[in-house]
């Protein structure tokens, strides 16, 4: 068996009286890429938070690359190696691409502590290049996301997520609001990081994108997993099953028990 | 022929063409005032306003002294135009600068008092003569403390607990006139030294006030500080995400605002060699109607230090241009209340454009 990357035990969320996720029990294996499926409001945007420090959970462990973690803020998760594009995409309106890229990771010439002089040469360089290897393209870098439309938003907070190196990678959604032209793209800069043996939690609606790029589908209904299906042995019809309540994996199978 | 990079969708990009800054904006607004104050000059007063054809004294056909005049006037409060700029870009606000000017002022002046006036002892002497005729330091140092201390309470208040910026800096508002109170019982303090005297004697505010306008216009546009600020005024949830420590950002934006404001009120005392419970009295507002004046956007994450600065600018040269054509004071300061509301009119509007842009 191969190394585990990412494992939850017993990862739980409530919201006051909301159980947004409950005893989520999950894996992912170094190199795999896995789909979380589900209907909206069924607790994957809330999975992520919690394993990228956005928010405390409340009960449940994390083990990433080999340590439990206790990830206080999304800082702590990014320097631990955890990229991830959020549904809401968490880009600054007023500022432009390449401050985005860089937000909270700036590079600077001299260290000043909180007043440390930016540099901006190598950021804007460094984005250029970020944008070359994904193949992303926007008109002008120096245009604030204020004046980008919903497409070219996700390009850049996917192209942010690229441009570092990582030991894990997260998209929320990613494709969403994207054109077919963008959407291939992004499905090939997750195929390149298939190539590269990193791994992935991809997180969609979109049956023919899953079935293409990833190698399991864990479905998420009600806050629960309820199904954890390798790619080869389900297709479409059955995935849908599961996300829509007809079927549950005896495993998961909490009312029963 | 230009020359486009990473067009996409048939779209193309001119890497030579910058967009039209809006600080530009702002100027050719103070430009227009500028004129219009001259044709109202021209047709009531037969005068021009910041002219002076007839006697080229300083040997300039500009009116130096009047335009001394309102650069010195908007200095003081300038000072303060910087802080509320920052609080202002990072999504929040600062109703307290006034009265901490006031707290400050009256600390500040209390440390800053010579023993001996004309050879006689100070008439108003506070504390005993160990207090006396310190080296200006000391009451600047003093004074900075008192200002960055409301700023940092300011800060903490918005940053840690779910009070707003308006009530939280409110509640410092009242507070801080009244300890400006307290400290004396009401009484004004006078009698600096020399030393202190020097810091606000004659155009010195303006010095002031351009080298910290010139310094945080670095700071602003070129640190990560200033990144982060307009980060968090932008989409403070995107700049938590991010990474960026938030609350404890926006202290550390409170407390420089506190800084300033207490650097204005040493100014302020200096200037004019008193200090008074009441100084400072709605600095506030007109610092706040400065910065928007200058672009700066109540929604937060847009605006500039140079804007302020020519906001400012315009709001001396409004006040003045009020007093040149012989409106008496209370029309001043109804006038001061419509270019406030005006002001914020005028944001509302940019924004609702912005959104339609984007
Ligand atoms: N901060 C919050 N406070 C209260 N309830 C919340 C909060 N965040 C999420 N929820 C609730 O938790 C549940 C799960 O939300 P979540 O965002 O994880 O859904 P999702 O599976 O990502 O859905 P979608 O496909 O629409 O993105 C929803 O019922 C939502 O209303
Ligand atoms: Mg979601």
């Amino acid at each position: 068996m191969s190394d585990i990357i990412l494992e939850t035990q017993g990862l739980t969320k409530h919201y006051g009286g909301v159980h947004a996720l409950t005893d989520a029990n999950f894996t992912l294996q170094a190199g795999e890429h896995v789909a979380i499926m589900g209907d909206n409001g069924a607790g994957k945007s809330t999975f992520v938070r919690q394993i990228t420090g956005v928010e405390i959970p409340t009960r449940g462990k994390i083990i990433f690359d080999g340590a439990e973690q206790h990830f206080e803020n999304p800082m702590d998760a990014r320097d631990a190696g955890i990229e991830t594009v959020f549904q809401t995409l968490a880009l600054a309106d007023d500022l432009n691409v390449p401050d985005n890229l860089f937000l909270g990771r700036e590079i600077v010439k001299f260290n000043l502590g909180p007043f440390s002089i930016l540099d901006y040469k190598a950021m804007r360089e460094a984005t250029m290049a970020g944008l070359e290897k994904t193949a992303v393209k926007i008109p002008n870098v120096n245009n604030t996301i204020r004046n980008m439309s919903g497409g070219q938003r996700q390009c850049v907070a996917i192209a942010r997520t690229a441009t570092f190196h990582s030991k894990l990678t997260i998209m929320d959604e990613p494709t969403a609001a994207l054109g077919v032209q963008e959407t291939a793209q992004v499905e090939n800069i997750v195929r390149t990081l298939k190539e590269a043996g990193e791994p992935l939690i991809l997180i969609s609606h979109n049956m023919r994108q899953v079935m293409d790029l990833c190698d399991r589908i864990v479905v998420f209904r009600r806050g629960r997993i309820v199904a954890n299906l390798r790619k080869e042995e389900t297709d479409g019809q059955d995935v849908v099953a599961y996300i829509t309540g007809a079927k549950t994996q005896p495993e998961y199978d909490y009312e029963a028990s | 022929m230009a020359e486009t990079t990473h067009g996409t969708g048939g779209l193309t990009f001119d890497a030579k063409k910058r967009s039209w800054p809006n600080e530009a904006n702002v100027f050719i607004a103070l430009i227009l005032i500028i004129l219009i104050f001259e044709g109202l000059g021209a047709v009531f007063r037969d005068q021009s306003f910041l002219f002076d054809f007839n006697e080229a004294r300083d040997g300039t056909i500009l009116n130096m002294a009047r335009i001394k005049i309102i650069i010195l006037q908007v200095s003081i409060i300038g000072i303060i135009a910087l802080g509320a700029t920052q609080v202002i870009v990072s999504g929040g606000i600062d109703l307290s600068a006034g009265s901490v000017v006031g707290m400050t002022a009256m600390v500040t002046m209390s440390f800053a008092q010579t023993e001996l006036v004309n050879g006689n002892p100070n008439p108003k002497a506070l504390f005993g003569p160990a207090f006396m005729d310190l080296p200006a330091l000391v009451p600047v140092l003093v004074g900075l403390l008192v200002g960055t201390g409301a700023g940092l309470v300011n800060g903490a208040l918005v940053a840690y607990t779910r009070i707003p910026p308006f009530i939280a800096t409110l509640g410092m508002m009242v507070a801080a006139r009244g300890a400006a109170q307290w400290w004396t019982r009401g009484q004004p303090i006078s009698f600096p030294t020399e030393g202190f005297a020097a810091i606000g004697d004659g155009m010195m505010p303006v010095v002031w006030f351009v080298g910290l306008a010139i310094l945080f216009h670095f700071v602003l546009k070129y640190t990560v500080y200033g990144k982060h600020t307009y980060a968090i005024g932008s989409n403070e949830d995107a700049a938590r995400m991010s990474g960026i420590k938030v609350a404890r950002h926006k202290t550390l934006v409170y407390a420089i605002a506190g800084a300033l404001a207490g650097f204005s009120a040493i100014v302020l005392a200096s200037k004019n060699l008193t200090a008074q419970t009441g100084m400072g009295l709605m600095y506030e507002l007109d610092a706040i109607a400065m910065a928007v004046i200058g672009g700066v956007s109540l929604a937060g994450g847009r605006g500039s230090i140079i804007g302020t600065v020519i906001g400012a600018l315009i709001f001396g040269v409004i006040i003045s241009g009020f007093t040149f054509l012989r409106l008496d004071a209370y029309y001043q300061e109804m006038v001061k209340g419509v270019i406030i509301v005006g002001a914020v009119v005028l944001d509302q509007w940019r924004q609702s454009r912005a959104a339609l842009r984007g």
